[in-house]
């Protein structure tokens, strides 16, 4: 117990404290989720602040994963999946049926857990996104290419080889690229799913660094098993338990000073 | 920890042998085994060996012209493949151009868009098409589509296209009775496409769904995740099935010689009858002698030739990219 919560405390002291002054980005209410007829999110209320990184934290099941799926409407894949309540980005209910999918798709980006290169070039993972949206002569495309490469930090590793295929980059990279994708679409909100879940530690140190970077253009979501990275780098966290939102606050307040007991019980590693 | 394995070692070396089988019955299963396997390919090669030796006479006598000269006359016995040839070639061709689209539609519904109820149904009935004998095929395509083909599609498009340049040719038939290359086509296409489509949904199965979502997740729409991220993905494997169909394609014999016309002509129309390789030994088989005998040995054997090529490049494309 100990040891985690000295690590913890530390990390939060490098993290930027978080700015409750931030106009709130999304607003959760009363989302409920379900797959068939299980009800696995149940009266979700919840905050996400503009260009703030807030960490979903718990246990494996608990619907943290679940909740960010909703952001983007992936759950609506499966027709088996669905959700009511309602989710206002800007004001405007994406759960709303006359919302086009595929529009805030391109306006909510999303990072998965595992790096997912398309089989394409490592320039054309980049421009294919871009493409999807906008038509752009090819020396703008080429600068809007080489700004998202640069904003992901790859710019330097990938400047030689855009024309290799994206398979061809380590798994560190490869999840780089990802976010250079989604960057580079100028999407207002990144979801990101575990992302370093798959990586070594130095890759992880790096992606890290980079969500640090994208702080200032973007609202960041990311669900995480890692509490140290959720204190290294989120300014709020929730944590969530069987469907249910525990406790929301800024990230120091939530790993130093807990309100409820299970939250401590949880971020000490006593179950979880 | 370390006593104790050696304690079990020891016991497990003195325990009384409870053998129900002796040890020389293994020995001879797998000698067994062995001989089963071989036999597989003594059998092949037996079978390429003598359609080798049969159809030599053919080749001694016609030299490469064999391949390239169209007369097959019996009573001259003078004897060229080339009709054959292009036939089987145009039909599987056919049946290729027209059971592709539909196959990868068939695989692309099924894993992308197909509701759960439907997709049990829907699969069951492909895989029926496969179950169904090339006879009932070419009975079926004789008696009941040539003649709707005939009435409702050759005779119409023979009335607009007459007298255009090309398509006027090709598309042209001088006696609508619905047999001819592309009826071969066409029902080769059928039978193909329970293949290719069964295939091509294993593969498409196998790409991670986590690949799918995030094309999904910059705002592909589900044609856009289709053509851009599934099929480049899919890659050579999705060729691999296709030429698992055009295999098939190429030798299928008995549906075929149902509905090919089976005339050693060389025709510009695609309404003509033609002859494949498979219909052109179905049909003079039986009443075959001496040097007829021989050419259609020779015959099989360039079947032979380019299906098993066909096959072993499928089979090498196939199970490239369930590796990587």
């Amino acid at each position: 117990m100990s040891t985690i919560a000295l690590n913890t405390s530390s990390a939060v002291g490098r993290a930027a404290a978080g700015n409750a002054e931030a106009p709130v980005r999304i607003a959760v209410r009363d989302l409920n989720f379900y797959y068939g007829d299980f009800r696995s999110l149940k009266d979700i209320n919840l905050d996400f602040y503009d260009r703030q990184v807030t960490a979903l934290i718990g246990p494996s099941g608990c619907g943290k994963s679940t909740l960010l799926r909703t952001f983007n409407r992936i759950y609506s894949l499966y027709p088996e999946q669905r959700a009511d309540g309602e989710i206002l980005l800007d004001g405007q209910n994406v759960l709303s049926s006359s919302i086009d999918v595929n529009e805030l798709r391109a306006r909510v980006g999303m990072v998965f857990q595992k790096p997912t290169p398309f089989p394409m070039s490592i320039y054309d993972n980049i421009a294919f996104g871009i493409k999807l949206y906008e038509r752009l002569p090819k020396s703008e495309l080429d600068g809007r290419v080489e700004e998202a490469l640069r904003k992901a930090a790859l710019w330097d590793e990938a400047k030689d080889k855009l024309r290799q295929s994206g398979m061809s980059l380590s798994g560190g990279q490869q999840q780089r690229l990802c976010i250079a994708r989604t960057i580079a679409q100028k999407p207002e909100v990144i979801l990101l799913d575990e992302p370093t879940s798959a990586l070594d530690p130095i890759s992880t140190g790096k992606i890290e660094e980079l969500i640090e970077q994208l702080r200032s253009e973007f609202t960041i979501v990311i669900v995480t098993h890692n509490m140290q990275q959720a204190a290294r780098i989120s300014q709020f966290t929730a944590f969530m338990y069987l469907g249910e939102v525990v406790e929301f606050g800024p990230t120091t307040k939530m790993f130093m000073n807990p309100t409820k007991k299970q939250t401590q019980d949880y971020i000490t590693g006593r179950f979880g | 920890m370390v006593a104790l394995s050696q304690e079990r070692l020891v016991s497990s070396a003195d325990a009384p042998a409870r053998r129900s089988t002796p040890p020389s019955f293994d020995r001879l299963f797998r000698l067994a085994s062995l001989a089963s396997a071989l036999l597989v390919l003594i059998v092949l090669l037996g079978i390429i060996g003598s359609m080798i030796y049969g159809g030599m006479p053919a080749f001694r006598e016609f030299g490469f012209g064999f391949i390239t000269s169209s007369v097959w006359n019996v009573n001259e016995d003078q004897y060229g493949a080339w009709v054959a040839i292009v036939g089987t070639l145009t039909t599987a061709l056919i049946a290729l151009v027209i059971g592709v689209p539909l196959s990868l539609g068939i695989a692309i519904f099924l894993t992308q868009l197909c509701p759960p109820w439907l997709k049990r149904p829907v699969a069951t009935t492909i895989e029926l098409l496969a179950a169904v004998p090339s006879i009932i095929y070419g009975m079926w395509g004789l008696f009941v589509f040539a003649p709707l083909f005939a009435n409702y599609v050759q005779v119409p498009v023979s009335n607009i296209v007459e007298g255009m340049p090309i398509i006027g040719t090709i598309l042209y038939a001088r006696t609508p009775s619905g047999v001819g290359i592309l009826t071969a086509g066409i029902i080769l296409a059928i039978m193909i496409i329970p293949f290719i489509a069964s295939i091509a949904r294993d593969i498409l199965d196998q790409i991670p769904s986590v690949l799918r979502e995030s094309a999904y997740g910059i705002g592909c729409t589900t044609w856009e995740v289709v053509r851009n991220v599934l099929l480049p993905q899919a890659g050579v494997s999705i060729i691999g099935a296709i030429m698992l169909g055009l295999g098939r394609a190429l030798g299928e014999t008995m549906a075929v010689t149902f509905v090919v016309g089976n005339a050693n002509r060389l025709s510009g129309s695609l309404f003509d009858p033609g002859s494949t390789i498979a219909s052109r030994i179905a049909n003079e088989f039986n009443e075959a002698i001496g040097l007829q005998l021989n050419a259609l040995m020779a015959l099989g054997c360039i079947l032979f030739l380019v299906t098993f090529t066909v096959l072993v490049l499928a089979r090498l494309l196939v199970s490239r990219v369930k590796v990587g």
